[in-house]
């Protein structure tokens, strides 16, 4: 049988089942479960070539079809069963019937004069005043979640940024650094933080080479660009000593 | 002062949602059975088809609403378009507003399909909305329509419903209003 339908007009199994049930001009109490279910496998497997997503919804029925009918073709006995002695049918006629009331309690919906399509109201209070009535708006859970997520969404997330205090002095990798040139030789930055690794720590030995070369204790020289920086001693051992390198001195509080 | 039912009129008029018998009385600082009577006199005057508009008691509230005969010619002043209804949200809200209240699982395994799309659509327009949470496990929400869906409708309140037809067997309306294309032969 070569069915053409429109497969779109359908909201889900039970109205493609009703409409079959329909054009066959069954009784719906008396479903004919073989060509029922044979049609009904036609359309899905013409949503498949159509290459429709199908909803799983249609495939759960043509398993409820399917079932209904396997069990529809064991011999009846005679003898009275146990509780189960229903139709297997039975179910689904109720929930297509139960379905057919609310479709057509959709279209009675339909039929209805609605707002804005066939009925109008004067809409001429302006916001403002509108705004400003003091009326009691009575909202709904999710009108509430909606209106809070709308106000997050606008709301920039607060970036922080912490800052921890590290318990480093420049006076004290002053005198580290000091003491590290404290042979008179040419020693090359990168080999003295070598020892420091942390950038903390990089920073504030920077910071107190800075502090030596103004305070013309030390001599740097670099060579080439972002090429290593060479330190050395201007004074002797014994003028270092006079220089006071306590904390007041360099200002970093 | 202006007399009360010039004024009633015009509250109602100037209103921007239906207003209900309640605040009107608060609004004319009258009581009840002050108003009651001018609101009898107000229907039976602007009762629908006499002009083009008429009062209409909606939502339970009063609402001057235009006549529904002179629909298609208004629908020319809106520049949008009126809200169309797939059918699958005709019957989400049919189901959803002669049985509440009813979960998402209720309302599926009616219409025998997922309906979780269609009643958040539903949800953002105002028409439906949660009324608690019911009593089985998993604590499923509760569904019902709201204000504006009477509104929308023009219903005074749920009672106000198109009855719902008691079905036996099959509508053989229905089977003519989905069309079937005619067999291809090949």
């Amino acid at each position: 049988m070569a069915f053409e339908i429109h497969l779109d007009n359908f909201t889900g199994p039970l109205d493609l089942l009703l409409h079959l049930i329909k054009t066959n001009e069954m009784d719906i109490y008396d479903i004919q479960m073989v060509e029922i279910t044979e049609q009904y496998l036609t359309v899905v497997e013409q949503m498949k070539q159509l290459d429709l997503e199908i909803a799983g919804e249609f495939l759960l029925m043509a398993a409820t079809l399917i079932h209904i009918k396997s069990r529809m073709l064991l011999p009846v006995s005679d003898e009275p069963v146990e509780e189960e002695d229903e139709d297997p049918r039975a179910e689904l006629v109720r929930r297509l019937l139960e379905y057919q009331r609310y479709k057509q309690a959709a279209e009675a919906l339909e039929a209805l004069p609605q707002l804005e399509r066939d009925v109008f109201v004067s809409r001429f209070v302006p916001t403002e005043i509108a705004d400003s009535a003091d009326e009691t708006v009575s909202l709904g859970v999710f009108q509430l979640a909606e209106a809070y997520y709308r106000i997050l969404s606008e709301v920039p997330a607060e970036v922080f940024h912490e800052v921890i205090r590290e318990p480093l002095s420049v006076a004290q990798y002053v005198q580290l650094v000091v003491r590290q040139l404290a042979d008179g030789q040419r020693h090359s930055f990168r080999r003295l933080v070598a020892a420091w690794p942390s950038r903390a720590e990089l920073v504030v030995t920077f910071l107190a080479m800075l502090e030596l070369v103004k305070m013309r204790l030390v001599e740097i020289d670099q060579v080439a660009d972002y090429g290593d920086i060479w330190l050395k001693l201007r004074v002797a051992q014994g003028e270092l000593a006079a220089v006071d390198l306590a904390e007041d001195g360099f200002g970093y509080g | 002062m202006a007399d009360l039912k010039r004024l009633a009129e015009a509250f109602i008029f100037a209103a921007e949602a239906p207003l209900s018998f309640e605040r009107l009385c608060l609004l004319l600082e009258r009581s009840r059975p002050e108003v009651r009577p001018l609101m009898q006199e107000l229907l039976t005057e602007y009762s629908a088809g006499q002009r083009g508009f008429y009062l209409a008691e909606v939502a339970g509230g009063y609402q001057f609403r235009t006549d529904p005969d002179c629909g298609i010619w208004l629908r020319k002043l809106s520049k949008e378009r009126p809200l169309r209804f797939s059918q699958a949200a005709l019957e989400t809200l049919a189901i959803i507003a002669y049985r509440q209240p009813m979960t998402r699982a209720e309302v599926e395994y009616l219409r025998g399909v997922d309906s979780g799309g269609v009643m958040k659509t539903l949800l953002e327009k105002n028409l439906l909305k949660i009324i608690g949470k019911k009593d089985v496990p998993g604590r499923p929400l509760m569904y019902g329509t709201s204000r504006q869906f009477l509104e929308l409708f023009g219903l005074r309140s749920l009672e106000d419903l198109p009855t719902l037809k008691e079905v036996s067997a099959l509508d053989p309306e229905l089977a003519e209003a989905v069309p079937l294309e005619p067999e291809s032969d090949n």
